[in-house]
């Protein structure tokens, strides 16, 4: 057991306080931690431009209220607080310093957004505060050596990009490429991975690169210019608005190429159904988590396990906005990390059991993909499986793809 | 050619979307004397009122009907309970109104309707006009529909007493006093009449950018482009100037800078025309007697 500098000063404040802490050697404490309770923070923007994905933050309240009222981990419960920093970065850092040096949380958890966490990301490594499984897709969160405070959870644009390179290349063999992407940190690290899956030879087909700022109103000229490229095989980077444009203009203009989508616009409820399903037949996109339109899933025990909790705890939200799977899921991860902490519940513990995840399995997440973690690897989900969009499901095809990320 | 075209087709469908907005800042400027920030949400509340409806089986005609008079009634509204008790108070002060009414009118939508996009049904039928892509029926409807707003508003304000007092009130308060009008439900009838322009205009633009509680964001600083090139005092201008920013930006998006900085561009054609010629392409300056 190591105990630092500060943990002992704490502990020794406490024994002259209270007198009797020292008979609790045995637990190692770090900010915001009691015998009953542990203290985390977020930042989430349930207002604004990105409040869609409020959803994931207000599920997993719910669900740290239901792991309270069974009695919490190791005994202790959770006190969760989640702010709003409408995903506006200046407010997330004021939001995040308040909620580290005034509330004294133990870790961050699952904040949302890009930008926001960069514009966190140094002040957690400076002040060696978990920034635990940052809800961003971007590749730079797995960087152990110079961030070793600061790990992702979902896959990465980067490892998607490959592998709808790779998927597209095998299936198109005459293909001629086009992208729209939005023009920020996110599509720039998609197009990093689509580079490399497709190679220097593959990225020669690449025919058109067209970018759209979130302030457009629509992306009709972009999907214009992609057709007249003569595009073929259109990889579709665009946040769920646009991707809905898109599909629906392409359609419009009797646009037939073979269309991917990004895993961030995939909702059938959210982007299809809104773009129409006879818009949307036949897209591709890549799956790590369980879509909750799929019939498939109905009798599975954890779609089960999920839907019972939703309609009990979480009954405001609509099941079908897919970020209550991904909050939910998450949340289910961090309750594992916890778990397995013990009552050893320092910054570094928590890190150090973060970072040793093996072959853990995780509700709602694809049959066969395990969260695996090391010291050198804070990627811990790094495998999808493609699915098509066919009637008004997405149908799984395929095998499980992985990149790997030394 | 074709491509060239199709950018000039699909420029021309912006631009009647950043049209209609403009109409709408217009109204309240000529009205009031000021620039509505609130506009925009105000559109986009109006449009989920009319979504709902729909949705709750309402025909489409009876929906948007009933939205456009819902939504004269809350600018009439707004203008009385918010708005009236400013009347003296300094341009700044109405600036944060108009601030916090558009931060209240897009957390209001989050909250009742929730931020993920819908689908809002079109009048116009999704057919092209001439079976090549080129031009569909639902943009040539949008163009139509904003022209006669614009025919319709011209005559308001030109040729009946009503508009003639609507103006002198929002020009020179004093003097309409003087004159007999009843200068602040002119300006109530202003609101009402720009939220219900509004309306149309946010139920005109969900079919194309689907609707959802930022719908009007993006565009609305398209709009100030528009009315700000074409002459914020001046109806014909600003949806001249909506269609001129909008064919601008995509043809210099897809020839010249990239699609980048089709915002910038739009910006800079904004700060050009200011510096040139402050009241705008088709504006008349106006001299104030002080």
């Amino acid at each position: 057991m190591q105990i630092n500098r500060r943990t002992a000063l704490l502990g020794a404040a406490a024994i002259g306080v209270a007198g009797t802490r020292h008979a609790r050697a045995a637990k190692n404490y770090g900010p915001g931690v009691t015998d009953t309770e542990i203290k985390i923070g977020q930042t989430m923007p349930y207002s604004g431009n990105a409040s869609a994905y409020g959803v994931a933050g207000r599920t997993q309240a719910a669900f740290f209220r239901m792991i309270n009222d069974q009695g919490g981990i190791n005994g202790r419960k959770i006190n969760f607080i989640s702010l709003d920093d409408g995903y506006s970065p200046p407010k997330t850092v004021e939001l995040t310093r308040q909620l580290v040096e005034r509330d004294q949380v133990l870790l961050m958890f699952y904040s949302l957004g890009t930008q926001t966490n960069t514009a966190i990301h140094k002040y957690m490594n400076q002040k060696k505060v978990p920034q635990l499984f940052v809800a961003t897709g971007a590749s730079k969160w797995g960087n152990p050596k110079a961030y070793p405070w600061t790990m992702g959870w979902s896959p990465d644009y980067h490892t998607e990009g490959a592998i709808h390179a790779r998927a597209i290349l095998e299936a198109v063999p005459d293909a001629k490429i086009g992208i729209l992407r939005q023009n920020d940190d996110m599509g720039n690290d998609y197009l990093d991975g689509i580079k490399e899956g497709l190679g220097a030879d593959g990225w020669k087909r690449v025919v058109a690169d067209a970018t759209y700022e979130v302030t457009d109103p629509t992306v009709d000229s972009q999907i214009l210019q992609l057709r007249n490229a003569g595009v073929n095989a259109f990889l579709n980077v665009s946040t769920p608005k646009f991707a809905a444009q898109a599909i629906k203009k392409a359609a419009e203009i009797g646009w037939k190429p073979k269309h991917h989508l990004m895993s961030v616009s995939a909702s059938v409820g959210a982007v299809l159904r809104p773009a129409g399903f006879e818009n949307a037949q036949g897209i591709v996109t890549a799956q790590y988590a369980k879509d909750v339109s799929d019939p498939a899933w109905a009798n599975a025990p954890d779609y089960k396990e999920w839907k019972a909790f939703m309609d009990k705890w979480n009954p405001t939200i609509n099941p079908f906005e897919g970020s209550s799977v991904t909050g939910y899921a998450s949340a289910v991860t961090l309750v594992h990390v916890l778990t397995q902490c013990g009552d050893d519940l320092t910054r570094e513990n928590v890190m150090k059991q973060a970072a040793s995840m093996h072959q853990l399995a995780i509700p709602m997440l694809l049959p066969g993909i395990k969260l695996n973690t090391s010291p050198t690897d804070y990627y811990p989900i790094q495998s999808v499986q493609l699915a098509r969009f066919e009637t008004d499901h997405w149908v799984l095809f395929g095998e499980l793809q992985s990149r790997d990320v030394a | 050619m074709d491509f060239f075209v199709q950018q000039i087709a699909a420029g021309l469908t912006s631009g009647a979307i950043y049209a209609c907005v403009a109409l709408g800042l217009v109204m309240i400027y000529v009205s009031t004397d000021h620039i509505n920030f609130a506009q925009g949400e105000m559109a986009m509340f109006a449009t989920y009122l009319a979504w709902a409806m729909i949705d709750a089986g309402l025909p489409y005609w009876i929906a948007f009907g009933l939205t456009v008079a819902v939504a004269f009634a809350g600018g009439l509204f707004i203008q009385r309970v918010v708005l009236k008790p400013l009347e003296n108070a300094p341009v700044l002060a109405l600036v944060v109104c108009f601030i916090a009414l558009l931060s209240i009118f897009n957390a209001l939508a989050g909250m009742i309707w929730s931020y993920t996009i819908k689908q809002f049904p079109s009048p116009f039928p999704a057919r092209d006009v001439f079976g090549n892509g080129l031009v569909s029926v639902q943009q040539l409807g949008v163009v139509a529909v904003t022209l006669v707003m614009l025919g319709l508003l011209t005559v308001f304000f030109r040729y009946t007493t009503l508009g003639l007092a609507m103006r002198a009130a929002a020009q020179n308060a004093t003097s309409a006093r003087l004159m007999g009008v009843r200068v602040s439900w002119m300006l109530a009838l202003g609101w009402g009449l720009a939220a219900a322009i509004g309306a149309i205009a946010g139920m005109l633009v969900a079919p194309i950018v689907f609707l959802d509680p930022n719908m009007m964001t993006g565009i609305l600083v398209y709009g100030f482009a528009g009315a700000l090139v074409g002459g914020i005092g001046n109806p014909l201008g600003a949806v001249a100037g909506g269609f001129i920013v909008g064919v601008l930006e995509n043809l210099v998006g897809s020839y010249v800078i990239g699609n980048e900085l089709k915002l910038t561009f739009a910006l800079i054609v904004v700060v050009g025309v200011l510096l040139l010629k402050p009241a705008g392409i088709f504006g008349r300056v106006i001299v104030k007697r002080v």
